[in-house]
């Protein structure tokens, strides 16, 4: 698993520099080269490097001691391993002291170089990979966890993030695969309750009466078979959140007991004459939209505004693209260790393959077919072959043109489309569509279009 | 047609140089597929670091790239000097990355350099797998993990001796893949 380490040479003397990262290189490491401990702080700053060789003595004020501190500074984890041509005790202890990792004389024996670089990066790769399984056990997510440069996304994470602090409803739309647990649980780990409970309860998983008794609890002898009594999730979940997923599908009776328990913070257990009392945060999750739900009467109004305090919307995968480049290859350097395979990267074949699939199933499906392209790899690179499945799968066949249908019917229903995307935006979607602004207003206003 | 010169550098002894020479462009023909030519080569003592009593191979590289045939392919010298790298005590050999010109020291694969007895056998065998080794950098290939692959990292002849001189089936296959990068 080398391909995913990067090394830092720093020495002032290029030939020592480049000699030393071109036999790195040849080991098969990502290496960059700096001539000054000015221009090592600058690069660090840009890159997390694995490893970094020092050169002790460098002119213009700032020696291998200095360089190693201020590095450190900025990445506390760094590895520093100080290079000299001086060895002094004095000296060994000093870089010691401040936190290198090792110290060694040049020339070197080759086989030291290779035995200290491999010890290091199997304690990082062991590292890396307790950091992976913890994070999964305890599910800590926060939010530099989920990984976004688009726009839209860093606005709802933006929201998300200003909300966590505070005490309101948050209800999350995004279609399935988006993440919306993700964003719910950095919601609560970056809040105050973040040390009390966060309780998931699926509500499309499990019957009305089930359901029930799950998030209220039940007394014994309630129903047939509650031999004891039972403490539902709003209890367990006191003082720390509830995450209510797929609350769209909840029944009509359900939506009126949690109603009360919104305004009231308070419910009966089924069964139970003894009203309980809960501080209990609450964000809701759903891939239908409410709002239609409303419209259609099948989710009641009350409860939709008690929930909806706070919206966060996360846009599907394929509003936006720009994201899937960066979390294919999150996915792929985190499976690289959980599959323990040494594949460094995707090609741009295959890239264009994952940017031009539609993705139903969003982050999930993108993440389950890079795990599925990886197990099949033989190199050290995803190629295009090992995402042969994608076109089975139908890549850009979810749309077909509508039969009996006029053009200016479509032309409603492409301008509709694109400003539900854009969210009304219409700057954006006059760009998309390809048309001026002011023709973009004339057709909204002729065809009626609600924005 | 573009050829892989191997070139013996003027310190060999031409005699004694024409075994393991040959031995290297038979391994070097039979594991990248080029047709492999002998070039003599100029004497390296302009590389002699009087101090360290040894030979710098950078500047080797240097000079080989100026010197390269207008039809070589690639260019791997072969000398009996022992040569190094600044930051290294030693190499047993050094290429440019994917480069044209390399080069491959025979001192340290003498069972004599380490107070042994001569082997004729073990000597040819280290040579076959070292200019193995610095023509697949020459390829492009990186070290392998496969410890039996010629191009796994030999810090020592002990590591050199467990190899095979030949490329594992993956290194090879990179080989197939982009036969004259």
């Amino acid at each position: 698993m080398k391909t995913h380490w990067q090394i830092l040479v720093v020495d002032d003397e290029e030939v020592m520099c480049e000699s030393l990262a071109a036999w790195l290189r040849e080991d098969g490491y990502a290496v960059d080269t700096a001539a000054s401990g000015r221009e090592a702080v600058d690069k660090a700053r840009q890159k997390d490097y694995a490893i970094y060789f020092v050169d002790l003595k460098m002119p213009g004020g700032m020696d291998g001691i200095e360089t190693m501190m201020q590095v450190r500074r900025l990445h506390s984890e760094a590895s520093i391993i100080i290079i000299t041509a001086y060895a002094t005790v004095d000296t060994a202890i000093a870089a010691m002291k401040e936190g290198a990792q090792e110290y060694i004389v040049k020339p070197c024996n080759p086989e030291e170089i290779s035995l200290l670089v491999s010890r290091i990066l199997k304690v990082k790769n062991l590292q890396r990979e307790n950091t992976i399984l913890r994070k999964k056990l305890s599910r800590q997510y926060c939010f530099q966890d989920i990984i976004s440069k688009n726009a839209r996304m860093r606005e709802a994470l933006a929201l998300a993030l200003e909300v966590a602090s505070l005490p309101s409803t948050v209800l999350i739309q995004g279609e399935s695969g988006t993440g919306k647990e993700m964003v719910a649980r950095a919601i609560h780990n970056s809040g105050i309750r973040a040390a009390k409970p966060f309780i998931a309860v699926s509500c499309a998983a499990l019957a009305e009466t089930l359901l029930e008794s799950e998030l209220f609890g039940h007394e014994r002898g309630a129903f047939t078979g509650a031999d004891q009594r039972k403490i539902g999730k709003f209890e367990m979940a006191n003082c720390g959140t509830i995450f209510l997923d797929e609350i769209g599908d909840i029944s009509p009776k359900l939506q009126v007991d949690l109603l009360r328990v919104l305004q009231d913070r308070a419910f009966y257990r089924v069964g139970g004459a003894e009203e309980v009392r809960v501080d209990v945060r609450v964000i809701a999750a759903t891939h239908v939209n409410l709002q239609e739900a409303v419209a259609d009467g099948k989710f009641r109004d009350d409860l939709f505004y008690r929930l909806n305090v706070i919206e966060i919307r996360i846009p599907p995968l394929r509003d936006r693209r720009d994201d899937i480049p960066l979390l294919a290859s999150h996915f792929i350097e985190r499976l690289s260790h959980e599959l323990g395979k040494d594949i460094g990267g995707i090609s741009e074949g295959s890239l264009r393959i994952l940017l031009d699939y539609n993705w139903p199933g969003n982050v999930r499906e993108l993440e389950n077919a890079v795990e599925r392209a990886m197990v099949t790899c033989r190199g050290k690179t995803l190629g295009e072959e090992d995402f042969s499945f994608l076109a089975h799968n139908g890549a850009q066949k979810n749309w077909a043109v509508p039969a009996g249908v006029s053009l200016q019917q479509m032309e409603k229903l492409a301008i509709t489309a694109t400003l539900q995307r854009t969210q009304g935006n219409i700057k954006e979607s006059a760009s998309i569509l390809g048309i001026d602004r002011s023709t973009l207003y004339e057709k909204i206003k002729r065809y009626e279009i609600a924005r | 047609m573009r050829y892989l010169y191997v070139g013996a550098t003027a310190d060999l002894d031409p005699d004694a140089a024409a075994e393991p020479l040959a031995a290297i462009g038979d391994s070097l023909a039979a594991a990248f597929h080029v047709p492999v030519h002998a070039l003599p080569l100029p004497p390296i003592e302009f590389a002699l670091d009087s101090a360290r009593r040894q030979y710098g191979s950078i500047p080797v590289l240097e000079v080989l790239g100026r010197a390269r045939p207008d039809d070589a392919l690639k260019l791997l010298a072969v000398t009996g000097r022992d040569l190094f790298i600044p930051v290294l005590t030693f190499v047993f050999g050094h290429a440019q990355l994917g480069g044209a010109v390399g080069v491959v020291s025979l001192a340290r694969l003498h069972q004599e350099f380490y107070g042994l007895p001569p082997n004729r056998e073990v000597f040819l065998d280290r040579a076959r797998k070292e200019a193995l080794h610095e023509a697949g950098h020459l390829f492009g290939l990186i070290h392998c993990a496969d410890s039996g692959c010629a191009m796994s990292l030999s810090t020592g002849v002990r590591q050199i001796d467990s190899k095979r001189a030949a490329l594992c089936p993956a290194c090879a296959a990179r080989i197939e893949r982009k036969p004259s990068s």
